[in-house]
């Protein structure tokens, strides 16, 4: 299925990039971050454990249980500091 | 027009004509507004600007989430959200909060309450423009969380 990723700030900066079309087999947030880690890089070390970041599906905060389905938005970022 | 708006914008807000336009109803006795700017210090010293980024549509969502908590524990009549994004200046309004309610402790609570969940619940990215030009992105503060879950 597809995915389409959003990044944000600062993790858009380290990732090089603020969006993708991602083909992938992860049913669920934490299957596909298991897949982003393992591009290495500043994808390894951005989503590695012990770092802080967020993730929303369809605009909405995700966790790592949440499922994913074909043609969804998912969107990973550093945690918020509007206001 | 509903009482309850939110606005994502790179322009300036005129917080008296918010003020106003929430003080027309005969049912609030009550109207707090706060207003954030930027300042010269953050993370660093010498702060010249800060460029705020966000994630147009969840920010939307995430405001109007945020709104209807607040209803649900105060008598809210009327509220607005303003948050400014892109390239702001040392001194510049960066975001509006306005109750209205019958009496003014449940304006200063949901007034207080609307920012502190505004800082940790919507999607908006703050990075400072320090003087001799070079740039980096806001860390989330703890005690933003802190003042975030109080209210628990």
């Amino acid at each position: 299925m597809k995915l389409n990723m959003v990044y944000f700030a600062r993790l858009k900066d380290s990732f090089g990039t603020s969006q993708e079309s991602l083909e992938t087999d992860a049913t669920s947030v934490a299957e596909l971050l298991v897949e982003l880690r393992q591009r290495g890089g500043s994808w390894a070390t951005e989503l590695g454990h012990g770092k802080t970041f967020r993730v929303a599906c369809n605009q909405e905060l995700a966790g790592p249980d949440s499922a994913l389905r074909d043609g969804d938005e998912v969107a990973i970022f550093p945690p918020v500091t509007g206001g | 027009m509903s009482p309850f708006t939110v606005s994502v914008q790179s322009g300036r807000f005129d917080a008296g004509a918010e003020i106003d336009r929430l003080s027309r109803n005969p049912a609030c006795g009550a109207v707090v507004s706060f207003s954030g700017l930027v300042r010269d210090y953050g993370d660093r010293q010498d702060v010249a600007a800060l460029e705020l980024e966000h994630y147009p549509g969840m920010t939307e969502k995430a405001l109007h989430a945020i709104i209807g908590q607040a209803r649900e524990r105060w008598q809210l009549q009327a509220a607005t959200i303003i948050h400014r994004i892109g390239y702001l200046a040392l001194g510049e309004p960066i975001v509006l909060v306005v109750t209205a309610c019958s009496h003014r402790k449940d304006a200063f609570a949901a007034a207080e309450f609307l920012m502190d969940f505004l800082k940790t619940a919507a999607p908006f990215w703050k990075k400072e423009i320090l003087q001799d030009g070079s740039a980096h992105w806001v860390e989330a503060k703890h005690s933003d969380q802190a003042a975030s879950g109080r209210w628990q």
